[in-house]
Order: structure tokens, then sequence, then C-alpha cells
């Protein structure tokens, strides 16, 4: 029997003259975590309903461990457990109920059920609250919940969408801890907004943007294919004017694009993005020696997966519009990260890993 | 048929864990204390047709209370796309919705049966008529129901569910009824045809008559197709 559990062809939904989704093949094979990552609006939340068959395709199909969407929508979802973003629980029940209910729509009955429900209390530590009212859950809380129902009929499938949005950091890592647990014996998919989630729990990563997919690979391959970038300070002197310095670096071959980040009395901070993976070091070095600057730092930075995902997406989060109710609370954050991260661009000394390296020289 | 029953029995439970229920039932037993006693002892007779009045009256605004949050309040709180995606079909939705606010609507009608048994008390009551009337307004109340379930799969409001399955019951219920005196030709015709109070009225004086059954049946099998379509049309929306 072959590994590959969810096979997506062609997926294509259309909202009116709007594409949410635009042409969408990928496959997730045996065992696999999957990030499923993309700005709001980017098709993320219209994959994951149409692979749990709560939405239809306008064409493409997929296929779920083996049962086509089309043909088998019954036997896809069997194979699937899925929590919707927001976590829907009917609040009024207790968990035990609720377990009950979900585990009985899943098929299970008397010993199953019993079992089922002991083994996803046991996993996801609902113990503590069991016998309680799904209102009264803290956020994290009910967050475990929604997954105990997920995996009630211990399905080969997981399909999690934003199932760390709103936890706190403490909630998140315990999610987290259990998703990776999950995935050792289940194939996983999972949208996110957090990249640092991503890497640290994921295998494979499927960006989308414009509900077109622009990436799918590792997040370490997807990080080592991006292009590195260099910071340079430099001391202020006659020569070096902030204008001087920028025309000499940004003559150099290779160099994309050169901003000031800082500019003070002193020194002037500057930013040189190369316009492919060559080592520009010593272009660098040699056009502040020509240009009679006193080059105080030069740094290389390789790219990590938060600016490779803004490299890719940049655009569609710009002009996109939300393809579906859900994602539209989700845009304010978004908007909000490619600014936060410019920010932390800076300061961030995780960006420094790998190839990082300081060269302080002096002219003269 | 599993599937079906368990949600409606999750259905059944989660009323009598919010305030509607009890409220329908409170006020429809209000209705019935405060104008049928008067009325049956004014008239003198061992008869509870005023009261199966009553209910069909009450059932008007009864069945889209029982029924208005039924998908539009799980559309609402997203409890509706988990409920979807579990392995099972959309009829069988509907089904256990309808058959859980249909029990509740039975409940309901047994909280009423104290009141032919006092009047058997007081005087001799023929029970057939009794029986035939209970038929009548369950199979009245089923097709309000109905009715009320496909439009909460229209929409995501309750209120709006409500107001408009209230407006559609009191219409065919109550309205119709009243201008029926005042239409004629094929259009009177028609309106009897279609009104529910005219189909109440044999089954309540103990005519059972198959056409009433046939006519309130094909009312509920309708509505429930609408709202099964209704929700089945979400995949290609």
């Amino acid at each position: 029997m072959s590994d590959v559990m969810i096979a997506a062809r062609g997926l294509t939904k259309r909202y009116g003259p709007h594409r949410a989704l635009d042409n969408a093949s990928f496959e997730v094979k045996k065992g696999e975590i999957v990030g499923f990552l993309g700005p709001n609006g980017a098709g993320k939340s219209t994959t994951m309903k149409i692979l749990t068959c709560y939405i239809a395709p306008s064409e493409g199909t997929a296929a779920i461990k083996g049962a086509d969407i089309w043909d088998d929508p019954i036997g896809a979802r069997a194979a699937i457990g899925y929590l919707p973003e927001s976590t829907p629980l009917y609040g009024e029940m207790l968990v035990a109920e609720y377990l009950e209910f979900m585990g009985e729509m899943r098929g299970l009955q008397k010993d199953g059920l019993r079992k089922g429900i002991r083994r996803v209390v046991e996993e996801c530590n609902l113990a503590s609250f069991y016998a309680q009212e799904i209102r009264t859950l803290s956020k994290g809380q009910k967050q475990r919940v929604g997954l105990a129902q997920a995996l009630i009929h211990e399905p080969p499938i997981l399909i999690l969408d934003e199932p760390m949005s709103g936890l706190d950091p403490n909630q998140a890592v315990e999610i987290r801890d259990l998703i990776r647990q999950l995935g050792k014996e289940r194939t996983v998919i999972l949208s996110t907004h957090n990249l640092a989630e991503v890497q640290v729990t994921c295998q494979r990563v499927l960006i989308i943007s414009q509900g077109k997919l622009v990436a799918d690979d590792t997040p370490q391959a997807l990080t080592s294919r991006g292009r590195n970038r260099y910071t340079v300070v430099v001391a202020k002197g006659d020569k070096a004017r902030e204008g001087a310095v920028r025309e000499a670096f940004g003559k150099i071959k290779g160099v994309d694009s050169v901003r000031i980040l800082e500019s003070d009395s002193g020194e002037t901070k500057l930013e040189v993005l190369p316009s492919s993976k060559d080592d520009l070091r010593a272009d660098l070095f040699k056009a502040a020696v020509d240009g009679g600057f006193t080059l105080l730092e030069l740094r290389q930075h390789a790219q990590n997966l938060e600016q490779i995902f803004r490299d890719l997406t940049l655009t569609a989060s710009d002009d996109d519009e939300d393809d579906d109710d859900e994602e539209e609370e989700e845009a304010k954050p978004a908007a909000k990260a490619p600014a936060k991260a410019a920010a932390k661009d800076d300061e961030d000394e995780d960006e420094d890993e790998g190839s990082s390296k300081s060269t302080d020289k002096e002219k003269e | 048929m599993r599937n079906t029953l368990t949600i409606a029995s999750r259905q059944f439970r989660s009323y009598f864990n919010g305030p509607v229920a009890y409220i329908v039932i409170c006020l429809v037993m209000i209705v019935i204390g405060i104008f049928f006693w008067p009325a049956f002892f004014l008239a003198g007779r061992a008869s509870v047709r005023q009261m199966f009045t009553l209910i069909a009256y009450s059932v008007a605004f009864a069945g889209p209370a029982l029924t208005m949050g039924l998908l539009a309040e799980e559309k609402r709180s997203g409890t509706l796309e988990l409920l979807i995606t579990m392995p099972i079909r959309e009829a069988e939705v509907i089904l256990g919705k309808f058959l859980a606010a249909l029990g509740l609507w039975t409940v309901l009608l047994a909280c009423t049966l104290p009141v032919p048994i006092s009047v058997a008390s007081l005087g001799h009551l023929d029970w057939g008529p009794v029986w035939s009337g209970y038929l009548g307004i369950f199979l009245m109340g089923g097709a309000v129901l109905a009715i009320g379930l496909s439009f909460s799969s229209f929409t995501d409001n309750q209120l709006v569910a409500f107001f408009l399955s209230c407006f559609v019951s009191f219409l065919l219920v109550l309205v119709i009824g009243w201008i029926l005196p005042f239409l004629g030709g094929a259009v009177a015709n028609v309106a009897d045809f279609i009104s529910f109070s005219s189909h109440i009225e044999a089954l309540a004086r103990g005519v059972i008559d198959s056409r009433d059954v046939i006519y309130f049946l094909s009312v509920t099998g309708f509505a429930l197709m609408v709202a099964f379509r209704a929700l089945e049309s979400r995949r290609w929306s």
C-alpha cells in the first residue's frame, strides 16, 4: 500500500471571480508533520476545508488515504481527525459528554468508545477537568479538548487549523509538544502563522500565497536556499557620507539594494541585499577600502524562515482580500508581522546563526 | 440511523441545558391555563377542542423558538463545520435535529395531558377526538418545526431564522384561516388547501382524513428537503 496519505491534485476554489485556491497540488506521506503557511486569505483554511470535505473544490480533487473526496467523502472524513480554527465546542456539555458524543459520531461504540476516551484523556491530559463544563475551561484546556475529539478514533491523519492561535506561551508549548508526540505515529497537517513553531514542529513546509503553492520543502532546505544579507557599519568621515557609502556598495556586482538602517554622528549602519547566493563579503570589504571608508563591522546573516516567508508572500499579503470569514480575524496580527520582523532584523541574535562573521577592519 | 439518533439525543439534552425549552413549555401551559378553563366552564361541555385550537396558535411561535438555533447557532459557533466533517451524511444531521425538536414537541404535548384527564374527571369525555386531535397537532407541529429548521439552515443568525419562520408559520396556521371567508373562487380553494387550520379542524373533531395526514407529512418532507439542500449548498458556495 502506498504511503501517500494525502494527495491533492489541481485543487482550485473560486468565489466569484476570486480564486481562493489556484491549482494547488501536493502530497503528504505517512508520518509527516507538515506546516501549512501563508498570509491571510492565501487559501490555507480553504484547502483544509476541502480536504475535510466541508466544501468542494471548483476544480481538482484530493485523495485522503486513498478515498477520493468526490467519490467517497465519508471514507475520506473517516480517516481524518480535524480541529477547525477557533476550536468550536459545545460549551454547555461536560468534557466527558462531549468526548462520548464525538466518539459516537466517529462510529465508536461501547468498549471501543470507553477505550478511546480513556486514551485521549491520558494523551491530552484532560483528567483534571474531565467532569467540568466546557464553557468554564481556559483557552488551552479547550484546545486540548478539541485535540482529544480529533484523536478519539485514532485517525491516521490529523488536520489542525491554527491549533496554537490565542494560546499563551506556556499553553502553546504544551500543545506543540503534544502535536510532536502525535506526529510520531500520524500524518499531521497544521496551519499556522507562527514560523518559529513550524521550524520546531514540522518536517516539511508548504507555503501558499494568493491561492498558489509557492514553496514545498523542509524548513532547513528553505532557509538554506535563501539569499544571505549583510549589515555593514562604517565610521562617518569626510569621504564616508551616507550617499557616498550607499552608492559605493550599490555599485558592487551582485548587490540588489542598499538600505541605511541607522545613522548617527559617529557611524552609519547599512543593510546590503544581494541578488544571488554569492558571497559578497570580499567585494564589500574591497569597496570600503576603495572608497576610503573606515569599516567598523561587516556581518553576514543567513536568511531565516520568516524572511523566506516574507519574500514569497509579501506581495500577496498587501493586496489580498480574505477568502473567508474565519481568516478575517487574523488580518491585523499578520499585517503587523512584516513590520515587526523588520524591526527585529537588527536585533535578533537568532538571525546571526550559521555563517555570521564579524570583521573589524580599519583602513589606513 | 445510529448517527441520526446520536445527534437527536445530544440536541434533545441540550434543549434542557438552556432556557428555551422551559420557556416555551411554560408559555404554552400558561396560554392553555388562562384561555381554556374559563371557556370550558362557560360552555359547560366536556370537550378539549378549544385546547387544540390554543396549541395550534401557540405552535406558530413555539415551533420557530425551538428550531431557530438548531443550525443557525451551530453555524455561528463553528460547531457545524466539525459536525459536517464527521463521517456522516448531511441528511443524518438534518433528520437528527428534526427528531430532537419533534421529541421536545412531544414532551410539550405530554405536558398538556392533565387537561383532558381533568376534563374527563369533570364530565363524560369522548377520547376519540382527543387522540385524533393530538395526532393532528403532533403532525402540524412537525410541519412547523420542519419549516423552522429549513429557515435555520439558511442563516447563522437565530433571530432572523425565528422571525422568518414565525412569519410563515403565522401565515399558514392563522392568517390564511382568518382571510379565507373574504376570498372566493380558485384563490379560496388554494388558500383552504394550504391553510393548516383547515387541515387540523377535522382531526380535532375526531375525523382522521388521510388527506390531512398526507398534507402535513408532505409539508414536513418538503421543508426538510429544503433544509438538506441548504446545508449541502455550503459545499458549492
